[in-house]
């Protein structure tokens, strides 16, 4: 738990009384105006949190939907990273009904840019959270970032893998703020025809190591999986099947609305 | 007999720390999927090290299946032709499959046994460790899956057949520029996804944590039969050592008995030789210790060639095995620390000293090799001409025929 007093906008966006959907979308894709025009949607068809990636030249934890997604927005506008993610975030801010904003990072770009830079420009972008997949919560660093990020109200989030033990899991409930990343299945993300049949047993795992919201994400792509997973978690994080229509706002709110109307009917 | 050359009672020099940290660098930057494999692989690495069972099973290969110890052959020929009193060459292309890579991939897939694995994977640049993994995966009956860009995989066709027919697959990697870094990323995320079935045989002093410690520990049999073959030798006075670096393990395991074991007044200069492509003015070279800043990439913590955003750029080398955008941790904290000297060697510069110790000694080393060789004529200027000097060959140049031809080499 952090120890200042600033409430947690994640908490309270997990604890809406039903599940949570949350939205992960790609940074400057299909470019800059391209992925504003889907946050826009996104946040009109209900998602309760969003997730914003950040290109990046070396994605190790993800499948080819969201790799290639980075790849065009780093050839577009100049090379579209961190700065320009957060820019675009602070933009996406000012739009009515927002909902908490969560940037998904790898770790090289926050340290070239300096881990004070990018709390400082976070914290004034409203940015709600960071989710660094390649940071695991007991490496010396995870401490230096969230020195600077808990200050200014950002949470960090920590991932909980299948292959997790006791004692990693209970690092991970106990570092994490805002909520804690359920990984639904081994390997990277991108969309899974089948969720594993020991999800339900994991997501009891997690719970049982934190007070926090559970999300879980990794291969959820269809309504009928949203749905399912809802029946057993805080939150459920769809990212793939979106950046697949990312170029599309109006198929991309239509599809954003039919698993937001899953998440309800629980 | 001199005694210069003889074990300090204690050396200073101790990395890792517990976490994997060379100073600063290394460290574990992976996601949280794979840390317990990395948590198990540490536990079965320690158990093994002190286990003489698996001693005595890898001293047993490395003698009667690589060959060890390798010669350290006295070159006079290439001696007199670049100026230096004495070289020694390390014969590390003598090893069966023609690279230092084997002693790595025996050791590796030794524990992947131990641990229960029956399948292993790794990256490759060059080929070289492909193949010695793909070799040591059919000596131990495991499946193996090799993952190699498709650049290296036009630029080194040879190996490429080796690997399949020693029963490995060969899995393309489009992504990027299609060479080693793109292979490394390719068996992370492939490592990710069956990390429960599969040992992931990492190539290189490279990785997060144990990896690096684990490479030069299987490595540093170099070092050790060097400094001991010199005692053999009578040679009490070595100025100068020389190893290329790509991810860094042949140079680690060279130096690394030089730092345990000698005090910095009588240890001899230890030279690591990068890739300067086509030149480190250019953006065309692999020169992470020279021109690149710390960052992470590929797990863990170290010099890297990247952007001002942040992001690893793509390395050129006219080797496939040195062309890597990053460096191994642990040479990294050896630069800064000053003990051990970088420098940067072009393709050009490779390619002469390639083909100068072809004509001198009848000796044809790997591209990779020869931006050590290459250092030699800077070294002469430097040390003067009576300068004992000693190069690790980390491998021969078979594979590399193409490229020299290409290069013009030979044809005339
Ligand atoms: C013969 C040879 N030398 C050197 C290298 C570079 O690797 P490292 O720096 O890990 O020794 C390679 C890599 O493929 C190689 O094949």
């Amino acid at each position: 738990m952090a120890p200042t007093e600033i409430p947690s906008r994640l908490e309270v966006a997990f604890r809406k009384g039903r599940p949570a959907l949350v939205a992960y979308l790609m940074g400057g894709y299909p470019d800059r105006a391209g992925s504003l025009a889907a946050l826009r949607a996104v946040a009109l068809a209900g998602a309760d949190v969003i997730e914003l990636g950040v290109p990046y030249a070396d994605p190790l934890a993800d499948g080819p939907v969201i790799q290639h997604a980075a790849k065009v927005a780093r050839a577009r506008d100049g090379s579209f990273g961190l700065a320009e993610t957060l820019d675009l975030a602070a933009e996406a801010a000012t739009i009515e009904d927002m909902p908490p904003l969560v940037v998904m990072t790898y770790l090289n770009p926050m340290m070239r840019m300096g881990f004070p830079v990018v709390a400082g420009r976070a914290a004034e972008a409203g940015i709600a959270g960071f989710i660094v997949p390649d940071l695991p919560p007991d490496n010396p660093m995870a401490a230096q970032w969230m020195r600077e990020a808990r200050s200014r109200g950002i949470d960090t989030v920590f991932l909980a893998a299948p292959t997790s033990t006791p004692e990693r899991l209970a690092l991970v409930g106990e570092r994490s703020a805002g909520f804690v990343y359920v990984v639904s299945s081994l390997g990277v993300t991108g969309e899974r025809a089948e969720l594993p049949a020991e999800l339900t047993a994991l997501v009891g795992r997690v719970r049982a190591s934190t007070s926090l919201p559970v999300a879980v994400g990794f291969g959820v792509s269809t309504p009928q999986q949203v749905s399912n997973v809802a029946g057993i978690a805080d939150g459920i994080i769809v990212g793939s099947a979106l950046v697949k229509r990312q170029d599309d706002p109006v198929a991309l709110g239509d599809f954003v609305r039919s698993l937001a109307s899953a998440v309800q009917r629980r | 007999m001199s005694d210069v050359l003889l074990p300090s009672v204690e050396s200073a020099y101790s990395s890792p720390d517990a976490q994997g940290f060379y100073g600063p660098y290394g460290g574990t930057f992976v996601p949280e999927t794979v840390i317990p494999a990395l948590a198990e692989l540490a536990k079965a690495y320690e158990t093994a090290l002190n286990d003489p069972e698996f001693r005595n099973e890898l001293g047993y290969l490395l003698r009667d299946y690589v060959g060890r110890p390798t010669p350290l052959y006295k070159a006079e020929r290439l001696a007199e032709a670049v100026g230096l009193g004495t070289v020694y060459l390390k014969r590390e292309d003598l090893n069966h499959t023609g690279a230092h890579k084997i002693n790595n991939s025996l050791g590796q897939c030794l524990l992947a046994k131990r641990m229960g694995k029956h399948r292993v994977i790794a990256e490759t640049g060059a080929g070289q460790h492909g193949v010695a993994t793909a070799t040591a995966a059919a000596l131990m009956g495991l499946e193996c899956a090799v993952f190699m860009g498709v650049e290296d995989i036009r630029r080194q066709a040879l190996n490429v057949y080796k690997m399949r027919l020693l029963g490995s697959e060969v899995v393309p990697v489009a992504e990027g520029g299609g060479t080693l870094a793109d292979a490394v990323t390719a068996a992370l995320r492939h490592w990710v996804e069956r990390v429960e079935d599969t040992f992931y045989v990492i190539g290189s002093t490279v990785g997060p944590h144990p990896y690096p410690a684990i490479v030069r520990e299987f490595q540093s049999v170099i070092g050790e039969e060097t400094l001991a073959q010199l005692q053999v030798k009578g040679v009490g006075h070595v100025d100068a050592v020389i190893a290329c670096v790509g991810g860094g393990s042949n140079a680690i395991g060279m130096f690394y008995p030089f730092l345990r074991n000698l005090p910095d007044e009588s240890r001899p200069l230890l030279v690591g030789a990068e890739a300067a492509g086509l030149g480190i003015e250019t953006d065309k070279h692999g020169a992470a210790l020279t021109k690149g800043t710390p960052g992470v990439m590929h797990g863990f913590y170290s010099y890297l060639l990247q952007d001002d955003a942040g992001n690893p750029l793509e390395a050129y080398s006219i080797s496939a095995g040195l062309d890597y955008p990053g460096v191994g941790p642990e040479h990294s904290s050896l630069k800064d620390a000053g003990l051990v000297r970088y420098e940067a060697v072009t393709d050009a510069e490779a390619l002469e000293a390639f083909a100068l110790l072809t004509r001198t000694e009848g000796i044809i080393p790997a591209i990779e090799s020869s931006h050590a060789l290459a250092m030699l004529p800077r070294l002469a200027a430097e040390l003067g001409p009576d300068a004992v000097v000693v190069v690790n060959v980390s491998g021969r140049g078979d594979k590399d025929m193409d490229i020299v031809r290409e290069a013009g080499l030979g044809t005339d």
